[in-house]
Formats: C-alpha cells, structure tokens, sequence
C-alpha cells in the first residue's frame, strides 16, 4: 500500500506539479496550460490519496481505473503519472516533442500505465463506463474515476455514456468535472450553455456533488462521498479556475491551448516558488 | 524560397467573399472557430454564424437542417473530428440525401505537429472518397484554398474541403485557374509524371527540378479535386510519360494514390510508386521533423522517381 498523503502535503505536491506543468510547456513550446492547472488539484488527490494503485506494477489487478476524457490535460496527466513513479522525472522534459515519448496527447503505445488512448473529447466517459461494468461483472470492488472538462460536456456521447451509467447503477464509478466555465473559443455559457449542470446530472439519475475544485478539504470529503453513495454513480463538480495558481492565466481561455514563453514561464515559476533553472535540474536528476 | 501562408486562411477569407455576395450562406464551428478561421466571417455576419459547441455530430446534422430551407451552409472542425466524428452523419444524412453542405476538415496531414497522432488526419481521403456524392478537394496553397471554398459555394452538393494548419509554400497566385474535378500541369515533363496534391505539390516541384539537374525530365501535375478525379488528365499523362509517382500527406491506403491508380490500371496501366504515410499513426514534434520521418519531402518524391523510371519498360 501506498502512503496517502494528507492535506498539508496535497498541497505541497499539487505546487509541485504545477511547476512541472509550467517547466514542461515551456521547453515544449506548445500546449494546454489552462485546464492542466485548473484540474491539477483534484488530479493530486487522486493520484496521492483517493487512489488504489501501483505505478511500479502495472500488472496489479487491484488497481483502481482513473481516465482523462480531456486528453489535452497531457503536461497534468504526465506530472502526475511521473511523480506517483510510472517513469522518470526527466522524461518530462521532452514532451511533445521529437525525440521524446510523451505525445500530446495520451498515447498507450509509448507510455505504460495510460489504459487507453486519447485526445477526442466526449470518449473518456463511455470508457469509464465500460470499465466499471467489467468491474462490476467480476465483483471486484475496485473503483473507477474520470475527469471530464466542462466544454466537453456539450459532446452528444457525455449524455449517452451518462444515461448508461445510472441505468447499470455504476455506483463504482466517479466522474469529476473540472468546471471552469472556460473552453477553446471563450465562456462556456456563451459558446454553448450547459447550464444547471447538477440539474442535468440529478436528472440523469446521478448522484452530484458541488465543491471547490481547488480546496483539498471539500475534494477528499467529495470523494468520500461518491464512495459510500451506493446504487448511482456520482459526478463531482468541482468548482475551478482556469490557469489556477499563475496569475495572468487565470480565467482568461486564451491560456486554454497555449504555453508561457521563457520569459512568462519565468514570472509563472516565481509565483510559484522556484525558477526554471532550478525545476529544470530538479527534473533533470529524477 | 516562395512565399509561405496558410490554407486554412484561404478558407477563412473565401467564405468572407462568399458571404458578401450570397446572403444564404452560413458558418458552423465547434468552439474553433479562430482556429479554423471561421471566425473572419463571424465578426462579419454574426446573425449567420452559428457556434455549436463541441458537439460535431450535431454541427453535421444542423448543416443538413439548414441546407433544407435553401441555406448553404459551411462547417469546420479539426479533420479527425471532421471526417471520422461526424462520419455517419455524414454518410447518411448529408450525402445519401445529396445536401447542400460544405465540410471544411482543418489541420489535415501530419504537419499538425506537436499535438500528435490525434490530432493529425491522416485517413480522410480514404473515407470521404468511398462517399457517393460526396465532392474532395485539398487544395495546394492560400490562393486555391480560398478559390476552392468559393467554388464550392457556387456548386450544390456535399463538399468536403482539406486544409492544413501551419504555413506552406505559395505555388499558384489569384489568376491561376481553377476549376473543380480538372487538375492542370505546373511542370512539363516526359519522363514520368509526379502527382500531388496539398502541400506535396510544393515537394514534387523541388523535385522536378533536382531530377532535371540528373537528366530526368518530371512532369508535375496538381490533382486538387481528389473526387471526382481528373481520369482523362491521368491517363494522358500515364500515356505520354509512361511512370507515375503520386505523392499525399496522407495514409497510403485509399488515398490520392490509391485513386490515380484505379484510373491508371483501368486505362493504361504503368509502373506507379507512392509517397504516403505507410500506413502507421502519426507522432508529436515539429512539422518539418515529422515530414522527414514520415517520408513526405522532396527526397523520398525523387527516390520514389528513380524506382519508377527503372520499372519503366
Ligand atoms: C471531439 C473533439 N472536438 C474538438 C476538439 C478540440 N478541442 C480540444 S480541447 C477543446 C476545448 C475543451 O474545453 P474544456 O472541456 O472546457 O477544457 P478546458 O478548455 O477547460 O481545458 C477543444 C474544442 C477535440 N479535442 N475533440
Ligand atoms: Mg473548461
């Protein structure tokens, strides 16, 4: 068993990621920098307490199943796969770009311990679907989680994967959705409203849960939450900030797809807490 | 080196001009539409732009909807989504019904770069081509990008239109002739005749003129209308020259040079080779690297040449 971190050093490790995030873009020059920072909170609570798994052994059977239905979150998914130990720090170093093996977006060929391909928004639900069935058909009390991005929601297949989830009464499965009302082209309510978003799911027959998405107390307790509801399967929305932590990124969708240059990366480090230099050796050695 | 500007503009600035003298035409985006340009006619025409959201199988079908009340209407998303999300909606409801709808597939070819294998479409020739009714075109550069979409608004029926994300070599200019479903000659040549489309055609022109510089005298030609294909312009060049290299920033299977040779077995059958992705997804990195790894520069056109020319009888 892993050791669960606490909410002190959650947030540690969530500042710690987020640097990884910001050091990655900025040598690979392009990249989702918004939604990787607005969902890194929730990602580190996964990763580092919520979760049942063993990076170093992929083969475990016992492992929970966790998805990324925004596969463009990539520099999050990869800091948080490199720092619970599913491959070297300095790998990160090289995203998107030719030499390395960290794709843009998701890849399953090159990075063991992806379970499944991805990058085509709407898709990761269904998947997580089909994971907890196929855990439910083996009674296996494992878990299965998903994050989903708020734009995405407007893809038709998110409300279909939705429909079969309570109607299998998938109560091991989790979704969480990273609510920060932004996507490629500008607000979601004005690109194309979803709003009530928890009316929608309690509609679908869901449980929800509506929580701060960066405030580490309301994320465990959620969590705990959707694990004790027995007979739905629960969403989490989670209240969050586009950017979150780098103040000229936050809430501004501009940041949704595009990386800092040196010379942002250097004031977004600073308020971070370190500097490029530094993180870069820091990565460099691990 | 020529001027460099991206196709994707062309079909931005094409649907301006479009709007402007026909009050029927409407825009569709699924939250790019600055990334596709679409967004140059939104600040235009606002009242007939209509952002969609991420939902690309409802854009495809609410473009049907509005062709029925006599709209034209033009949609564009990134290729992969394009072509592959929305691909059923594609098949049944706009061209078994011959609708009047335009599909702009963006970010076309492996030179999408960094975002990789996702998001680099590779395999929409092959699938829209199978399509009856459906219309293909890629065109080469800015100016025929923007005279294809122009075209395609004058024409009725399902279009589909390729365009790339970065910017690529300018090889025609705004009085070149252009006209759906006819390729036309860039370079003259009799030894063999190089077959392009997109952003090749810049790479068989290079080529051309390497080969010349070793004696061989390769004719270029632009198929930008991938469907219906130019039969009578190949079979004359497959006569005339005897070899035909073809060469696409796409799959190698069911691509431009799967429908080259379909008219070229059918009606003069000669050595063909192909420059194409053999057949395998893409990967990040940056155009240019993934160009050459991928075996789409004007060095694989000019080996693929020389195979051809020694198959020659
Ligand atoms: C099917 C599909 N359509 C379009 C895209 C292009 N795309 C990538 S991210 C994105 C916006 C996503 O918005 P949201 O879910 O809110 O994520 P955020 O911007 O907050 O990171 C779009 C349109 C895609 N990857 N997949
Ligand atoms: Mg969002």
């Amino acid at each position: 068993m892993r050791e669960k971190l606490n909410v002190e050093q959650l947030k540690s490790k969530a500042l710690e990621i987020r640097r990884n995030i910001i050091t990655m873009l900025t040598y690979a020059g392009s990249g989702h920098s918004g939604g990787s920072l607005s969902s890194t909170d929730y990602g580190t609570a996964l990763f580092f307490n919520e979760m049942n798994i063993e990076p170093k052994n992929l083969n475990y059977k016992d492992r929970d199943l966790w998805f990324f239905s925004i596969g463009h979150v990539t520099p999050l998914i990869y800091s948080l796969m490199a720092e619970a130990g599913y491959f070297p720090k300095n790998d990160l170093l090289l995203f998107r770009q030719f030499q390395g093996r960290l794709e843009g977006h998701p890849c399953k060929k090159h990075v063991p311990g992806i379970e499944v391909s991805a990058g085509s928004l709407g898709q990761g639900l269904s998947v997580a679907v089909g994971a907890a069935l196929g855990s439910k058909l083996d009674k296996h009390k494992r878990r299965v989680y998903v994050v989903c991005g708020d734009g995405e929601l407007q893809e038709g297949q998110i409300w279909e994967a939705a429909m079969s989830a309570a109607h299998y009464k998938l109560d091991n499965l989790c979704a969480f959705v990273d609510y920060n009302k932004l996507q490629i082209d500008g607000n979601v309510e004005d690109v194309m409203g979803i709003h009530p978003l928890g009316d929608k799911f309690r509609a679908f027959n869901w449980n929800v849960v509506e929580i701060d998405g960066h405030n580490f107390e309301e994320i465990l307790a959620a969590l705990e939450k959707a694990r004790n509801f027995k007979g739905r399967p629960t969403v989490i929305l989670g209240n969050t900030i586009m950017g979150k932590c780098v103040s000229f990124m936050e809430n501004n969708h501009k940041w949704h797809g595009n990386p800092p240059s040196k010379e942002q990366a250097a004031i977004a480090l600073a308020e971070l807490g370190t500097t490029l230099e530094d993180w870069t050796k820091r990565l460099a050695e691990s | 080196m020529p001027e460099m500007k991206k196709t994707r503009e062309g079909w931005g600035k094409g649907l301006v001009e479009l709007g402007e003298v026909n009050p029927n035409v409407c825009v569709l985006t699924a939250d790019l539409g600055e990334s596709t340009m679409c967004h140059f006619f939104g600040e235009k025409f606002p009242e007939r732009y209509f952002q969609v959201g991420i939902a690309e199988q409802n854009m495809m079908c609410i473009a049907a909807g509005l062709s029925v009340t006599g709209k034209i209407p033009f949609m564009a998303t990134y290729g992969a989504f394009a072509a592959c999300r929305a691909l059923d909606q594609i098949r049944i409801t706009v061209a078994y019904s011959n609708l009047n709808v335009k599909i702009g597939g963006a970010h076309g070819g492996i030179s999408v770069g960094p975002d990789g294998a996702t998001h680099q479409a590779l395999e929409e020739f092959a699938i829209i081509r199978s399509i009856p009714n459906m219309t293909l075109i890629c065109p080469t550069d800015f100016w025929e990008t923007k005279k294809a979409t122009i075209a395609a608004g004058n024409t009725y029926g399902p279009f589909y239109l390729r365009f790339g994300r970065e910017n690529v070599p300018v090889v025609t200019n705004a009085d070149t002739p252009f006209e759906i479903g006819k390729g036309y000659q860039l370079e003259k040549g009799g030894d063999l005749t190089i077959i392009a489309c997109g952003m090749m055609v810049f790479e068989a022109l290079v080529a051309s003129e390497e080969l010349r510089k070793q004696g061989i005298s390769a004719r270029v030609v632009n198929i930008h209308t991938i469907k219906p294909i130019d039969r009578e312009l190949i079979t004359k060049c497959a006569k005339e020259t005897g070899a035909i290299v073809t060469a696409e920033e796409h799959q190698v299977n069911g691509g431009l040079g799967g429908a080259v040779a379909e008219v070229v077995v059918q009606n003069f059958p000669v050595p063909m080779e192909f420059v194409a992705v053999m057949d395998t997804f893409g990967k990040s990195g940056k155009p240019s690297e993934l160009m050459e790894k991928f075996g789409l520069t004007s060095k694989e056109i000019i080996n693929a040449s020389l195979k051809a020319l020694k198959r020659k009888k």
